[in-house]
């Protein structure tokens, strides 16, 4: 086994680089926080496939350029407010 | 058996006698004995002529068996009073008695190897950080409270600073009237001397109070610059005293302010105080006996007692003996050292150069230094001894104890019942050199005077030897056995540790102070898992200590004259540790941290300055900008030329900390400062420090930069406008080759600047326009080129060295740029420049050699080559070397970049004439001569044809040499012209060299023989295998011994050779031979060097391409049964290698087979090879992946961890190999028993996993894997949540976009809305 010092320092480095991007998450996490992650991700998503954003735009029945702009708009708080901070929130 | 105590003593006496009698009929020519005494213990013996021949005894004349005794400066000159001198008879001649003092000096026989602490390798400037005070308390004006009066606000701090400005003003003026000698010294008796004496003694206590001790080693200087010297010149002489005496007063611990040093005792600041401070802590290693002379205030007698006092031996190692026992035993009785005890080790008789023991109190007209002495002598028990004495006394002692002979006692209890005591026979001669007997029963601790707590374990410990420890003078072990022994330096820092206390008597304080102790000293003394859990605990707690009571441990410890680099770095990290947790609590001990980190930034060690520039960036961001300047202000008009330089080098690390911008309001007031030029100089340094330190970071501000720094060019100050000079160079360089409008402003000056000034002004002045030129437009560079290069021309005649590089610099910046014409450096130029420094003086420096070289090779760029060749290629024949390698490397560097075209016939044979003078002349080892004879060769190419035959004769020739150095060169060469000789067709004359080379095999200096094989190869590498001379089939097998040889070099160059063979040539030799050679390649992977393992490996995949898979792998399994991890691990690659060029359907049924040995080692060994093989195979293992998914499932379910760990591996792999080829279905599987292995603990298992994870994502797709992980990340368990939290984030960072559609749906909440209703759209 490695000596206490090492241990985990690879794991150590990958979690610190994971933790520089947005969107990635750990173990404690709460779920709103992921949900909102996931919304940001999906509009995004959308938004950077014309195709998926001029599917949207005929539904909305809006011009692409607005629903891209909606779409950025649905990134501010995505989900509504933040739960209070309660720890049984969590599970 | 029983022996009266009488009749041993009586048996001790008989064969003393002897032994004198014996030695005093000795051979003549032995000092000692020719005096009738014995050899002083420790003195230099003599080796006993029958057993070592009479060479040894004579050569030791050869060795220099001390190092130099203390150096006799200014302060012994007048020294050693006459009178005691004769009141002490002593019998030795003078010789004897020197050797004696020399000899038990501390010689440590390991000075050399043993690490050596940051004090000794320091500078005199270096030294001068010891000097500096930690300073006080500062008040912290952020905190809303009523500041402690004890701590020092900005405005003391100045009023402070001005007074030793003040001071110093006074002090030259009072110099310089001494010199003039209108200063007259009224004798006035006591008043007035005595208030000098207090007046005194704040300064000293301003430049002593740090931590350690003042002046470390004897090395610092004796006299320090300040009143107190100077009035010493001018004949008062006791005041010298004062000053001589570093009172390193209150101990480390607390910074006394030094203005109110009386009104804020010790007593009152220091809980911790025990009786370890009545005797007051002194460093002896300094230039006195008087510790803490300072405090009290002696009845002088008069003048001259003092004068005496003074007159104790002044160099530390020779002290070292008196303040340990001033009751030394004279050496008249007993030979044999004292034994008794123990606790006096018997020291040699003392010295009439030293002043005798009976001088140090002359008369005894001087109770103060009786007491004083006093206080010294019977115990040494109380008195804390410098690092140096506790380790010889130790030493000492320890050899004592463990030589005194075996007592009664201990014989009876050694012996069965039935022995007695024989009378020796007649004819018994004792030994009688104790150097011999020394070598005779070597003692375990024999020489190992250096590393404290250094004990051969098991030594069986004979009662009455005492204490373990410091030779039972002080117990080192501290009550809590859990901690560290102490090191002898570290008793004035932890003596707290060694005193049993009960916990629950100690205050708060008292408690928190213990602590830090405890956790310091495990992080200075401690393993490695000490250390951490010290520095872990240490930082856990910082808020709960505060930052006094851990600074006030910490920063002592760092000024402490003993300590090492390690220690050091230590220290640092502890601090850099706790300015996290501190954050603006540090703000009041700012100074104190800057004091003691500052002097890092000019470390030599380069690790040590990046260290302290962390430290230090963090402080700045911990306290803020505004403690910052407020605190670093003082320093800036220090008188102090090194506080001022290292404060300009913090100001630039807080700068690059903080940003620019914030500090510039502040740099321009300062380099603005009416009141001091010193304020300027600074101002204006810290603008050069930050340029260094940051580079091209100081362009958006560079125009504000310059324009702070701009009116120093026209200073009053020499000084002043020469660092001005140096800034602006420096900002230049930095923002090269940008910025040119910025320093507009300052052409003019420093135009002026070069026409006006001379000397060193005028150096700084020509740097500044020479980093400048560079930056301007064609037109403008020509212009300054040549009005500058008046002034270069005429100083190339300078003398001064530091003139020199700059005026070389400047001309290399100024021929480099466009604007100048090559006509003009041809004829206006070149002449001086050539007059002026190529000469045999500058090849002499380094510095200077590579400076001329660039110079040159820059100027031939603008000139062309012919020019610059032809007025140097003469003095390839020069007698000096140094400047023949000059002249050979400034040419390689020319045809290197140039090329040879140029080169017309004639020069070309006065070049190849020099060259091959210059290589045959060549005595020193290195490649400039090499490099460039087969760079110019290279570049000749075709035209080295008439040649060659020339260049081979030579070489032949010196192949055959006597020396082994001239052939090695000889191969070399060889080596580096092959290419050439290809090109001109000179085929025949290289198989010749083939078959010379071929019969130089035999070589047996492996430097030679690893050059020669070098050089085979090369040809090989040329002509190629089918003409090659020798044959193939005949070289090879001469090859396979060589593989054998242990040689680095050797066994590179040949695995080289026979790889290359093995690839292109193995047609030409049997396949028993090759199979011979695998075998010898097996070895080969156990070497150290990297390149050699791989190049061993590769050649195996030549050589089952050329003989076929099978007996290569055969080979190669039995060898996964060894032991060895590294033969192992190169043998799976090497059988991925082999599978991996000869297919993998070759190899892989073999393997799997090989599977089944129910041996760990082996089935290790074999995933370890699929999981290489899967690595280089990539997408062909689209064709294994269903074969061998059931060996790795097999592997999956294995008990063993490291195996799952390396089928794991495998699997990742795979995984990636085969992405895009629908095997999903396996992959599936493969998944299903890899997942679970994220409960696992160890990190190289999860590392793994998350790695196969990755794979999976790679080619089962993003979602798959998602929805592994979903189902684990909102787990109950964080163990189980941990893992899958890395893998989902992996998910996030490689395929964000396309898990998009594979998130669950989530139902809203009252408050939050979670669906994503865009997914719901439908047309």
């Amino acid at each position: 086994m490695a000596l206490p010092g090492e241990r985990f320092h690879v794991l150590a480095q990958l979690e610190h680089l994971q933790s520089k991007y947005t969107g990635t998450g750990h173990a404690d996490m709460n779920r709103h926080e992921w949900i909102v992650n996931q919304h940001r991700d999906t509009r995004a998503s959308q938004m950077s496939h014309p195709g998926m954003t001029s599917f949207i735009a005929i539904v909305e029945n809006e011009s692409r350029a607005r629903t891209r702009f909606n779409l950025l708009n649905r990134m501010i708080q995505p989900c509504g407010p933040p739960p209070d901070k309660n720890p049984l929130d969590d599970v | 058996m029983s022996r009266s105590g009488h009749n041993s003593s009586d048996y001790a006496q008989e064969l003393n006698r002897k032994r004198a009698n014996l030695r005093a009929d000795d051979d003549d020519n032995d000092e000692n004995n020719k005096n009738g005494n014995k050899v002083a213990f420790g003195a230099a013996g003599n080796f006993d002529t029958d057993v070592y021949g009479s060479a040894r005894g004579n050569r030791s004349e050869m060795y220099l068996d001390s190092i130099g005794m203390a150096e006799e400066d200014d302060v012994d000159e007048d020294s050693a009073p006459s009178g005691p001198k004769k009141a002490i008879n002593y019998a030795q001649p003078h010789k004897f008695i020197e050797e004696v003092a020399k000899a038990s000096e501390d010689v440590d026989p390991f000075a050399d190897t043993r690490s050596k602490t940051i004090a000794e390798r320091q500078s005199k400037y270096h030294e001068r950080a010891q000097r500096r005070q930690i300073s006080p308390d500062r008040v912290d004006a952020f905190v809303d409270q009523t500041p402690d009066h004890r701590s020092r606000g900005y405005a003391e701090v100045m009023k402070d600073q001005m007074f030793q400005e003040e001071k110093g003003r006074v002090e030259r003026e009072l110099a310089d009237r001494a010199k003039s000698g209108d200063l007259h010294i009224s004798h006035l008796p006591r008043e007035p001397e005595k208030k000098k004496g207090r007046w005194d003694e704040t300064p000293q206590n301003a430049e002593n109070l740090g931590a350690g001790s003042a002046t470390p080693q004897g090395s610092a200087p004796r006299k320090r610059l300040g009143f107190s010297s100077i009035s010493a010149d001018a004949a008062t002489p006791h005041v010298a005293r004062w000053d001589e005496t570093p009172a390193h007063s209150m101990g480390a611990a607390d910074a006394t302010p030094s203005v109110d040093k009386w009104s804020s005792t010790p007593a009152a600041q220091t809980p911790r105080r025990n009786r370890w401070d009545e005797t007051p802590k002194e460093n002896l290693g300094d230039g006195s006996m008087t510790p803490g002379w300072g405090m009290e205030t002696p009845a002088r007698g008069g003048p001259n007692d003092d004068i005496k006092i003074e007159d104790t031996p002044s160099a530390s190692k020779r002290r070292s003996r008196w303040d340990l026992t001033p009751s030394a035993t004279p050496a008249a009785g007993s030979a044999t050292p004292l034994q008794a005890g123990g606790a006096t080790p018997s020291f040699t008789p003392s010295h009439p150069s030293q002043t005798p023991i009976g001088a140090m109190t002359p008369g005894g007209a001087t109770p103060i230094g009786t007491a004083a002495m006093g206080m010294k002598t019977p115990a040494a028990h109380q008195i804390p001894m410098t690092p140096e004495q506790m380790q010889i006394y130790r030493w000492e002692k320890e050899i004592d104890d463990r030589n005194r002979p075996l007592s009664d006692e201990e014989l009876d209890a050694l012996f069965p019942p039935g022995y007695k005591v024989l009378v020796p026979p007649m004819n018994y001669i004792p030994m009688r050199t104790p150097s011999r007997k020394l070598l005779a029963t070597p003692t375990p601790m024999g020489g190992s005077g250096a590393g404290a707590g250094f004990f051969m374990p098991g030594t069986p410990e004979r009662d009455g030897i005492g204490e373990k420890g410091v030779g039972g003078i002080l117990d080192t072990q501290p009550k809590n056995a859990e901690l560290p022994p102490l090191k002898p330096d570290d008793m004035q820092y932890f003596d707290k540790l060694l005193m049993d206390v009960d916990e629950s008597t100690l205050t708060k304080e008292e408690k928190n102070e213990r602590e830090i102790m405890e956790h310091l000293l495990k992080i200075k003394n401690g393993t490695p898992p000490m250390r951490k859990s010290g520095l872990r605990k240490i930082t856990e707690n910082a808020r709960k200590y505060g930052a006094g009571p851990l600074f006030n441990q910490i920063l002592p410890l760092l000024m402490s004259p003993s300590l090492e680099d390690q220690e050091r770095h230590l220290m640092v990290k502890v601090i850099d540790r706790i300015l996290y947790k501190l954050d603006d609590l540090v703000r009041p001990y700012v100074h104190k941290i800057l004091v003691v980190i500052e002097p890092l930034l000019i470390d030599e060690d380069y690790y040590a300055r990046v260290e302290g520039r962390e430290i230090i960036s963090n402080l700045a961001k911990a306290a803020g900008l505004a403690t910052m300047i407020s605190t670093m202000r003082p320093d800036i008009d220090n008188v102090d030329e090194y506080v001022r330089n290292t404060t300009a080098r913090a100001f630039a690390v807080v700068a690059s900390a903080l940003g620019i911008p914030a500090l510039l309001p502040f740099l321009k007031a300062v380099c603005k400062s009416k009141k001091s030029w010193q304020a300027r100089h600074t101002g204006i340094k810290i603008v050069q420090q930050m340029a260094i330190l940051m580079g091209c970071a100081v362009l958006p501000h560079l125009k504000a930069l310059v324009e702070i720094v701009e009116n120093g060019l026209d200073d009053e100050q020499q000084k002043v406008r020469t660092i001005t000079a140096l800034c602006l160079a420096a900002l230049a360089e930095a923002s090269s080759p940008y910025g040119i409008e910025a320093f507009d402003s300052v052409l003019k000056p420093l135009w002026k600047g070069i026409r006006m000034h001379r000397g060193k002004g005028l150096a700084a002045f020509l740097k500044a326009i020479g980093y400048l030129i560079p930056l301007m437009d064609a037109e403008y560079a020509s212009y300054y080129t040549r009005e500058v290069m008046l002034i270069l021309i005429r100083e190339f005649a300078s003398p001064d060295e530091e003139m020199k590089k700059i005026v070389l610099k400047v001309v290399k910046q100024c021929c480099a740029t466009d604007g100048v014409e090559p006509s003009y450096i041809r004829d206006e130029v070149l002449p001086s420049f050539f007059k002026a420094f190529w000469n045999q003086r500058m090849a002499m420096d380094r510095r200077n050699y590579r400076q001329l070289v660039d110079t040159t090779v820059e100027i031939a760029q603008k000139v062309g080559t012919v020019e610059m060749i032809a007025r140097i290629v003469d003095d390839l024949k020069d007698e000096n070397e140094q400047y023949r390698k000059m002249v050979m490397e400034t040419i390689e560097n020319i045809v290197a970049l140039q090329g040879a075209n140029e080169i017309d016939a004639r020069l070309e044979e006065q070049l190849i004439d020099g060259l091959l003078y210059a290589f045959q002349e060549q005595t020193q080892e290195d490649s400039v001569m090499l490099d460039g004879f087969g760079t110019i060769c290279g570049a000749l190419g075709r035209r080295a044809k008439a040649y060659i035959p020339q260049i081979c004769g030579t070489i032949l020739w010196r192949l055959n040499n006597k020396s082994a150095k001239v052939r090695q060169q000889a191969a070399d060469l060889i080596a580096r012209i092959a290419p050439v000789m290809h090109i001109c067709e000179e085929e025949k004359m290289m198989c010749h060299m083939g078959v010379i080379l071929y019969e130089y095999l035999g070589e047996e200096y492996p430097e030679v023989l690893g050059s020669i094989l070098g050089a085979l190869k090369s040809i090989c590498n040329v002509i190629g295998m089918t003409k090659m001379t020798p044959p193939i089939k005949d070289l090879l097998p001469r090859l396979t011994p060589i593989l054998k040889n242990r040689h680095e070099k050797v066994q590179e160059n040949c695995i080289d050779l026979v790889g290359a063979i093995a690839d292109r040539g193995s047609e030409f030799v049997s396949a028993r031979e090759w199979m011979r050679i695998c075998f010898e390649l097996l070895e080969l992977l156990k070497a150290h060097k990297k390149s050699i393992r791989r190049a061993a490996i590769n050649t195996f995949g030549f050589i089952a391409k050329a003989i076929g898979p099978h007996d290569v792998l055969a080979t190669l399994l039995n060898n996964l049964k060894v032991q060895e991890r590294q033969l192992r691990v190169c043998t799976t690659v090497a059988i991925a290698i082999v599978s991996e060029t000869c297919a993998p359907f070759t190899v892989l049924p073999a393997i799997m087979n090989e599977y089944r040995v129910p041996e760990i080692n082996v089935q290790n060994g074999v995933l370890k090879a699929l999981s290489f093989m899967f690595e280089y195979i990539g997408e062909m293992a689209k064709d294994y992946i269903y074969a061998v998914v059931p060996l790795l499932i097999d592997a999956l379910m294995e008990r063993d961890q490291v195996h799952r760990q390396i089928a794991v591996d495998a699997v990742a792999h795979l995984s990636l190999g085969v992405y895009g080829f629908g095997c999903e279905d396996a992959l599936i599987h493969l998944l299903n028993f890899v997942w679970p292995n994220m409960l696992e603990n160890s990190p190289h298992l999860i590392q793994r996993w998350v790695f196969a994870c990755e794979g999976m994502r790679v080619s089962l797709g993003p979602i798959k894997v998602l929805q592994y992980t979903l189902q684990a990340l909102w787990h109950p368990a964080r163990k189980v949540r941990e893992p899958v939290w890395k893998v989902f984030n992996n998910l996030i960072l490689g395929s964000a976009d396309a898990i998009v559609a594979g998130y669950p749906r989530i139902e809203n909440t009252e408050t939050n809305e979670y669906l994503r209703y865009e997914l719901d759209y439908q047309l």
